[in-house]
């Protein structure tokens, strides 16, 4: 690992003032499950960390019928599990969090980490960077094993997927993003909140390098039933290989209003709009559910090793609709 | 001249009982030191520069950075400029340090200039192997399969094969060697051969093999991998040396591990194979390819497996296909998982074709199996009972009960053989006149139950409780015992555990008969006494008998001298899995899997039967989830870690049935191991489950999602092979 500075503020402002005002230069560390790792493995080398775990504003869970749900960005995975009121409130947003990788790194990890959090693609974690060229510059996703990578929002250079089980869900719950930079606070909206790199040097999320996510704002509940349902390999400590999370806002027993997204297909947690649309109006059935599930890959592109993700994906939405159709 | 045999059935007092390791208390609690786990005095860490190529020529290293870096006692090249590096991975230099981050910054600030050359890392397609990769095919045959095909009922074809695999010790490779003077070298070492490696080490650094100590108390795996001293340990050994002797810890990385430490190779097979309308087959014709990386492999005489023996007219052919990566190691019943995978495949897709249960298909050619017919005829009816065959199999793509309409629940059976006679084995048992008993041997644990085993068979024949008996292993001091290999540890080291305890008797009777107005041939050791067979009122307490040794304790020395009546070869086994498919997504769980099993005389029932579990466990991970990935571009291992090398997980192995065959018929052939046998049927029974459910075959393993879904996709059409 390469040296680095510690630093442990106790605000957000101090935080800010000690990340550096270029990328490279400094990381936020909250829970390190993957930090440590990237920094173990040189693929990520910052002169100096910046602990977020002392600034108490970021941590805590609260809940009230008006305002909805307060994850401070330090929730931890597994408080977020077990937490009564979200247990009760978000049934779907407690088990996608108790569905997190494994219980030591649920432990650890919080909330905001697992919102920002690096791709997992072997490329990257190779030391070939985020858009994955060899020496010579050459991609080496298309020609590669990309049986793991994107299927859709893959026409640039980035073809990874993002890692997040949560945001997909967050999402479709019209989850907002807190965050705290050097001009001060910004909301916005979860789906909104991440980018895909068109370029070498760019990154996956609108924050600048002095700017922290501080708390995750989800509307209350309302009349919305709400699933995620994740294509593992393996039944724990997986990622999916496709999964898709949504929220049906029920008029009797009719759809008047729908939200889906899409995981572990794209660079970014991908909305299926056009999906959700067809939804409206509509009483699921299985034919609807599948329907969806068509209409959510349609614009799917494979690459040369991952084309049964096509398939899965399309499942993962169907599955998702009928069980949150219950 | 003692007779030397196992005690009869009902005459047992620990043998074949259930027992747990006498060491478990201590891995479970952490207590038990792994050589990862020693920490020696003023210790230091070294760290391997490995090549990032996987074929290059090394233009030039520059060491003195590193020389210079804080902390740094040693630096070393290991392979000099001008070679020619075959693999990612292969070690370029190694350098000791105070702390391991000083010794991993010390390594990467050595500078290297490679001259990259074309590398070839991926075997899979046969099409896109260069001429240069491909080494002159070997052949066997016998018999005329031309003719039998043509006087065949049904001909079919089908491809079958296996990705590489690596062996994924937890406690990965390495050691930590010292110079205890000048001449003397004390090594810690993680592997399956004790006794042997202090000489490795003595030969490759040019020095007696006695001035080598050698120990290791527990080992974290190693499933063939962990024989040699390798390339890392000699170079810790010399740069031990350079820093004045002090110890240094060299373990292997997690990737390290993955990349260079060992793998199973891969076979690929195109296999044609006819049969007659009833279901005898009659003609089998192979043609495989596979690769150990760079290192060497022969294959054919594998095919057909098990039916091959008592088959008259077939024919295997075999390529290697050289690439740049890693060799191969032992892993496991070497050859064996493969070919029976190969085998048992066309066989159930013949049995399939034919319309028949495979359980009766299989059952109508054990003949071709040759002498242990009847004990695979056992084994295939208990099987069948224990997973209830006959109500639970229905025709292959129909889907037993419990499927619907997306998932697919599916039946699949296999058979398998191996060796597991005893290896060569010394050991020492001391008798100490106050009555309490050491074994010493210079084996080691790598999953048998070593320590329970020796505890077992000595107390047995000395008729003690297991706490009446101490055992010392994993020392290249005690009395030399072989490599834990081939199955071989279990049969070799009780053969001469019974064989010192027997000899140890006898002199004791000796001593004692006088005294007890009997003849020595008269007494026997039972219940922690001594006593007359024909009047057990005439005994002592094995105390008072051990009193009488006088003041010099009694040590004898056991030979297990080969295989003879305490130890035999040669087991069968047959393994029936049960699995759902999921039709959509193509994941495949499991549901049952039944595992029968011969291995002669059963020391402890439940060791044994452990190690069956464990090379179940082994055989789901292999046949649904391990693999190997190779990326053609750079020549790299894209997944040198746990993220995606993936292992099952207690969730996904489903519920595990083993039955142990004992009693008359096995216990006369005296001991013999398991710890191979079991791993061989799993990819067989598993890949022939998933063809019964899904109505297709996967061709290939691991049977992961994309190839469950390309295989339902594209109807099981035969393609890929080598035409």
């Amino acid at each position: 690992m390469q040296t680095f500075e510690y630093a442990s503020p106790t605000t957000k402002e101090q935080a800010v003032e000690l990340l550096g005002k270029q990328w490279g230069e400094s990381e936020a560390l909250a829970g390190g499950s993957d930090l440590l790792s990237l920094m173990k493995d040189f693929i990520i080398t910052p002169k100096r960390l910046v602990n977020l775990k002392s600034i108490k504003e970021l941590d805590g869970i609260s809940y009230n019928g008006r305002a909805g749900l307060r994850l401070g960005a330090l929730a931890n995975i597994n408080d977020i599990a077990d937490n009564a009121q979200i247990k009760k409130e978000y049934p779907t947003l407690a088990y996608a969090a108790g569905e997190v990788a494994g219980p030591q790194i649920r432990n650890v990890g919080t909330l905001g980490g697992n919102l920002c959090q690096h791709p997992r693609c072997w490329y990257f974690r190779a030391g070939f960077g985020l858009l994955a060229k060899d020496e010579s510059g050459q991609p080496l996703v298309p020609n590669g094993d990309n049986r793991y990578h994107a299927i859709l929002g893959n026409d640039g250079p980035a073809l990874y997927v993002h890692p997040s089980t949560l945001a997909p869900l967050l999402i479709s719950l019209m989850a907002k993003v807190k965050t705290f930079g050097p001009k001060g606070a910004r909301e916005i909206a979860l789906d909104q909140f991440y980018l895909t790199p068109k370029a070498d040097g760019e990154r996956g999320n609108v924050l600048l390098p002095n700017e922290i996510v501080t708390e995750v704002i989800i509307p209350p509940p309302g009349n919305v039933r709400t699933a995620s349902y994740e294509i593992r390999h393996r039944e724990v400590l997986d990622w999916p290989m496709a999964m898709a999370s949504v929220a049906l806002t029920m008029s009797g027993k009719r759809v008047s209003a729908a939200r889906l997204t899409l995981g572990h297909v794209a660079p970014v947690p991908w909305p299926a709009d056009e999906a959700a649309k067809f939804l409206v109006g509509k009483t699921i059935s299985e034919d609807v559910a599948a329907e969806a599930g068509k209409i959510a890959v349609a614009k799917a592109k494979a690459l040369s090793r991952n084309a049964y993700k096509i398939q899965l994906a399309q499942v993962a939405v169907k599955r998702a609709i009928l069980q949150a159709a219950g | 001249m003692a007779e030397y045999k196992w005690p009869e059935e009902g005459k047992r007092t620990h043998i074949g009982k259930r027992i747990s390791r006498i060491d478990g208390p201590d891995k479970v609690s952490g207590r038990a030191k792994y050589t990862y786990d020693l920490n020696r005095p003023g210790m230091l860490f070294g760290k391997v520069l490995r090549s990032p190529y996987a074929h290059a020529k090394i233009v030039s290293i520059d060491l003195s950075a590193a020389e210079k870096m804080p902390g740094v006692k040693a630096v070393k090249i290991i392979q000099e400029p001008g070679t020619e590096i075959q693999w990612a991975g292969d070690e370029i230099a190694v350098v000791a340090a105070e702390t391991e981050g000083q010794a991993e910054d010390a390594m990467r600030a050595i500078k290297v200039q490679y001259e990259k050359l074309p590398h070839f890392v991926n075997e899979q397609n046969w099409d896109t192997i260069p001429e240069a990769n491909r080494r002159k095919p070997s052949e066997v045959a016998s018999g005329d399969p031309a003719k039998a095909f043509a006087e065949s009922d049904v001909v079919i074809e089908g491809n079958y094969g296996n990705e590489i695999i690596t062996h994924c010790c937890l406690e990965t490779h390495g050691l930590i060697a010292e110079w205890e003077d000048d001449k003397n070298l004390l090594v810690h070492q993680s592997t399956q051969s004790v006794s042997a490696n202090g000489g490795q080490f003595a030969q490759a650094l040019g020095m007696p093999a006695g001035n080598v100590h050698l120990k290791m108390e527990h080992l974290g795996g190693g499933f063939g991998s962990k024989f040699p001293v390798d390339r890392w340990g000699i170079e810790a050994a010399k740069l031990s040396k350079l820093a004045g002797g002090k110890p240094i810890k060299l373990m292997l990385e997690r990737n390290s591990e993955l990349m260079v430490a060992g793998s199973r190779p891969s076979v690929f097979a195109k296999v044609k194979i006819g049969a007659k309308k009833d279901g005898t087959v009659t003609a089998w014709e192979s043609e495989a390819w596979g690769s150990g990386g760079v290192g060497n492999i022969s294959f054919a005489q594998n095919l057909p497996y098990v039916f091959g023996p008592a088959m008259q007219d077939k024919k295997s052919v075999f390529s290697v296909v050289s690439t740049n990566t890693g060799p191969n190691r032992a892993w496991r019943a070497p050859n064996h998982p493969q070919a029976c995978l190969i085998t048992m495949s066309a066989f159930e897709d013949m049995a399939a074709e034919l319309k028949m249960d495979p359980l009766d298909f299989f059952l109508k050619n054990l003949a071709l199996t040759g002498t242990r017919a009847n004990v695979y005829r056992d084994e295939l009816l208990k099987a069948a009972e224990m997973i209830d065959w006959k109500k639970m199999w229905r025709p292959r793509g129909e889907g037993a009960p419990g499927s619907t309409k997306i998932i697919k629940r599916g039946l699949g059976l296999s058979l398998h053989t191996w060796g597991g006679g005893g290896h060569a084995s010394d050991c020492d048992l001391t008798i100490h006149p106050d009555g309490s008993v050491e074994l010493k041997m210079g084996t080691q644990d790598l999953g048998v139950g070593t320590r329970t085993v020796l505890t077992i068979v000595a107390a047995e024949t000395l008729g003690l409780p297991l706490s009446g008996v101490k055992v010392h292993i994993g020392d290249n001091h005690f009395p030399v015992s072989g490599g834990s290999g081939g199955s071989t540890t279990v049969g070799g080291i009780s053969a001469s555990t019974r064989r010192a305890a027997v000899d140890a008797l006898n002199i004791m009777f000796e001593k004692l008969a006088p005294a007890m107005n009997t003849t020595p041939d008269k007494l026997e050791a039972v219940g922690q006494k001594v006593q007359q067979i024909d009047n057990p009122s005439n005994s002592m307490t094995w105390q008072q008998a051990c009193a009488k040794l006088g003041t010099q304790p009694l040590t004898t020395r056991g030979k297990n001298p080969g295989k003879e009546t305490l130890t035999t070869g040669g087991v069968g086994g047959v393994q029936m899995a049960d699995v759902s498919v999921d039709m959509e997504t193509g994941i495949v769980k499991m549901n049952n899997f039944v595992a029968v099993q011969d291995c002669g005389l059963i020391i402890d029932m439940k060791t044994c039967e452990s190690q069956v579990f464990g090379a179940m466990i082994f055989g789901v991970t292999y046949s649904l989830f391990e693999e190997r990935i190779m990326d053609s571009q750079t020549g790299k291992m894209l997944n040198p870690n746990m993220e995606f090398y993936k292992l099952a997980g207690l969730s996904d192995i489903g519920n595990f049935k083993v039955h142990m065959m004992t009693g008359k018929g096995y216990d006369e052939r005296g001991v013999i191991g398991v710890g191979e046998p079991p791993t061989v049927s799993p990819g067989a029974a598993i890949s022939n489950a998933v063809a019964n459910a899904i109505g297709v075959r996967v061709p290939n393993l691991p049977m992961t999602p994309d190839r469950v879904l390309n295989a339902l996709a594209t109807k099981g059409e035969k393609k890929g092979g080598k035409s």
